[in-house]
């Protein structure tokens, strides 16, 4: 791994060198995160999203082992268990309006860590591995939030839980017992309840151990950059720490201060009152809305409205689950040498001109009531998400002319590079 | 391969969402949707002030027992608070004392001691407020067939809760002569009714509200501190007291959030600087000086 250049881990002291040789942890660490990390000097602001997800997936992990301390996943506690960690915890409310938030942050910043490699690209050879992970990451976190939402056992958990798990119910002939099977009952009830339970503890270190995979995948080719020009020289890179240890440290110190905000002052903002009602099988609530995050795939979900073939309601959940898979394609679909998107300018016009106006208005159909206009606007946008990737792509992909490319990461930055000469470090690389 | 495979698939989702798109906008356009009563006449909550609105909010512990008071005197003979302690009443600034004569005067679910049967008995600082049916079906029977729902996260439970609850109480009003920005309602819904055992009030969702008004007249509840009690008044206060209710921490809360801040914005400012002066030698001041020397 690694570049030629890149500093070697040096024991400082007897102690040190002792751990090396029997588990060279620190060295791991320094070579991952530290000083033995050479990382291109040119990254922006969006290269801080991978690090703040790493801390968005630990906030969790601590938040949620504190509030299982206190939690019961029994249908007929579970509601007065969370409220018995907002009133009588010590901190209860903190913990729970953290890690409840958390989980939308969370998606906020996988959102801006996805969108950074779509625009750049970063998902091409050699990164594929890493991209690859990461969309396995992606579905796991939305296994994990979906189940999450369900352990409070209010009205959107019970409603939620019933909607997701009967979309099951839409696979022909063996549908309903699948959808049994999962719930452990032909409804939301405790058997459901302990699973989710036990499956939303389990996920998130799945994702962790995911994560390491991904990292690992990462550390092979080194980050890409902005420009999309791989690194070639020593002076293309710097080493991640200090530079990019304090950089990452004041994008957390950003991120942190509008996270507070809203765990502090506005904690129910990016929830639905109706999960501050008892889950009542008996009452339907008038619009069942998944949270905010899975509003897009919502819209998807509810925009097949016509049977053809097979089913609406199958087209619907076939589409849905599609629209994440062929993210796993990227790859191979886009087939333009050059990535970032800052030097292609067909790609750049249907990028912010055709995909994000047709994510924008799948995230607001979603998360409104199903009635026109919203579903025909929804229509129109699933048709042009699956038109982007699978067909626009590959084309455009294949027929624009990308514009001139600096030389290097340095001249990039400094506008001057000498060029390589005989016995320096080059890396053969794009 | 892929790609081919890729194109034939996006063209088939494409085509099957158009063709919905197709059909809806065809139904759409040919038999557009009704408006209905509930649709047009629907009021959403008026704003009321509070003092613990805002970042910089506090409760008016006053107004807190004032709010308490409507609740035990009127509220409290449909609708429960099962997440509130008497303990917790502590919040709205009573003593010890107090609280424990205050408990008492509530009759909670007991158990005789002598022969075990169920009873009543006078309420301690730990019980819960009780709630005033046994069961459901009770509180069913009691109330035209709907269920008074327990208050204590009520204000949670609806979108702008505190508002929505005051403007409910307050929003009762005559269907013959309600109107929005001059649209009678009677001349758009000739056929809107009020079913027996109902009360009309543009604030609930379905514009007729199983709970009669509750609070009907100035002066229906004496208040200690000498407050006139209007419906207005009556109205705000107990809102208050049951968001303190549905949030006692929130004070607390929004308090804890500016210290957050503070250090978060403080430890944001020494990062920044640290990142400024060691990303210095290695930005391009600027074109005309020679690149960094390190
Ligand atoms: C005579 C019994 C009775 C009294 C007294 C009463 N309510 Fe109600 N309340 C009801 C019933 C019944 C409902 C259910 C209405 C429905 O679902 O149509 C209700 C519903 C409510 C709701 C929920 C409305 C919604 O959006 O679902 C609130 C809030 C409420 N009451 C507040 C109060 C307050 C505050 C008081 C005291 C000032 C009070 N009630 C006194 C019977 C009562
Ligand atoms: C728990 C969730 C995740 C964590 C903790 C995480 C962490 C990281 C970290 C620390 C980096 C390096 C820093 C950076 O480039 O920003 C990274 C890079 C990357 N991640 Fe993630 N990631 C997560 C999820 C995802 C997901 C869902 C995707 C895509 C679907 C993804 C795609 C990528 C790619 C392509 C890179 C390499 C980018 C480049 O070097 O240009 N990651 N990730």
């Amino acid at each position: 791994m690694s570049f030629p250049w890149a500093k070697q881990y040096q024991p400082a002291n007897g102690f040190t060198k002792w751990i090396d040789e029997k588990l060279p942890l620190p060295r791991l660490v320094y070579n991952a995160v530290g000083a033995g990390y050479p990382v291109p000097r040119n990254l922006n602001y969006m290269w801080n999203f991978g690090v703040l997800a790493g801390f968005c997936l630990m906030m969790q992990i601590v938040t949620g082992v504190v509030l299982a301390m206190h939690y019961a996943a029994n249908a007929q506690v579970a509601f007065a268990s969370v409220e018995h960690i907002m009133r009588d915890v010590n901190w209860g409310w903190l913990m729970r309006y953290a890690h409840a938030n958390g989980a939308s942050f969370f998606f906020v910043v996988i959102y801006l860590h996805i969108f950074r490699g779509l625009f750049y690209s970063s998902y091409k050879a050699p990164r594929e591995m890493i991209w690859i992970l990461g969309v396995v990451i992606f579905l796991l976190m939305m296994a994990t939030a979906f189940m999450g939402y369900v352990l409070p056992w209010g009205q959107m958990s019970f409603w939620g839980a019933k909607v997701i798990t009967g979309l099951f119910s839409a696979i022909p002939l063996v549908g309903e017992p699948i959808q049994v099977w999962l719930l452990g009952g032909y409804a939301p009830d405790n058997a459901a309840l302990n699973r989710f339970y036990s499956l939303h503890f389990l996920l998130p270190f799945v994702i962790a151990g995911t994560v390491i995979l991904h990292i690992w995948a990462l550390h092979i080719p080194g980050s890409s950059n902005p420009t999309g020009v791989e690194v070639k020289s020593e002076s293309d890179t710097v080493p991640f720490h200090p530079y990019y240890t304090v950089k990452d440290g004041f994008g957390l110190g950003i991120f942190l201060l509008v996270f507070f905000t809203f765990v502090f002052f506005l904690p129910n903002f990016l929830g639905h009152p109706d999960n501050y009602i008892p889950a009542n099988p008996l009452s339907t609530p008038a619009h069942i809305v998944p949270e905010w995050y899975f509003w897009p795939f919502y819209a998807i979900l509810r925009a097949f409205t016509t049977d053809f073939i097979i089913s609406a309601k199958l087209w619907g959940v076939i589409a849905m689950f599609a629209s994440i898979l062929i993210w796993f394609l990227l790859p191979w679909l886009d087939r333009s040498p050059v990535r970032s998107g800052h030097y292609r300018p067909l790609f750049r016009k249907f990028f912010w001109f055709g995909f994000m106006p047709a994510l924008l208005v799948l995230f607001i159909c979603g998360g409104a009531p199903a009635e026109q206009p919203y579903i025909m606007l929804s229509q129109l946008a699933t048709a042009y998400y699956f038109l982007h990737f699978l067909v626009i792509l590959p084309i455009v992909s294949a027929m624009e002319t990308p514009e001139e490319l600096p030389y290097s990461i340095t001249q990039a930055v400094l506008h001057s590079d000498k060029k390589p000469v005989l016995g320096e470090n080059t890396s053969p690389a794009v | 391969m892929v790609r081919l495979i890729s194109i034939f698939v996006g063209i088939g989702f494409a085509f099957v969402a158009m063709v919905a798109f197709v059909i809806g906008v065809y139904g759409w356009a040919t038999e557009p949707t009704e408006k209905t009563a509930e649709y047009t006449f629907h009021l959403y909550p008026r704003d009321f002030q509070f003092s613990f609105e805002g970042p910089f909010g506090r409760w008016d512990q006053v107004e807190l027992q004032r709010g308490y008071k409507v609740y035990k005197e009127v509220c409290a003979a449909c609708h429960g608070l099962e997440f509130v302690a008497f303990r917790n009443l502590a919040d709205l600034g009573y003593s010890e004392a107090q609280i424990k004569a205050e408990a008492a005067n509530w009759q909670v679910p007991g158990i005789d001691p002598v022969t075990g049967e169920a009873t009543t008995r006078p309420g301690t600082p730990t019980d819960y407020f009780p709630s005033p049916y046994p069961n459901d079906v009770a509180a069913r029977a009691a109330n035209n067939n709907a269920i008074p729902p327990d208050l204590s996260l009520i204000t949670k439970a609806r979108p702008n809760g505190t508002d929505y609850t005051a403007s409910l109480l307050t929003g009762y009003t005559d269907p013959n002569t309600f109107q929005i920005d001059g649209k009678l309602l009677r001349q758009e819904f000739p056929d809107f009714t009020v079913p027996e055992g109902l009360h009309f009030n543009p604030y609930f969702h379905s514009l007729n509200i199983a709970m009669a008004p509750p609070l009907t007249s100035t002066g229906q509840v004496t208040y200690d501190d000498g407050t006139e009690a209007t419906i207005r008044q009556m109205s705000h206060d107990v809102a208050a007291f049951l968001t303190w209710a549905a949030e006692p921490k929130m004070i607390e809360r929004k308090q804890t959030g500016w210290a957050a801040l503070g250090f978060v914005l403080f430890a944001t400012v020494l990062a920044y600087l640290a990142k400024q002066q060691i990303w210095a030698p290695v930005k391009p001041k600027n074109r005309k000086t020679k690149p960094n020397a390190s």
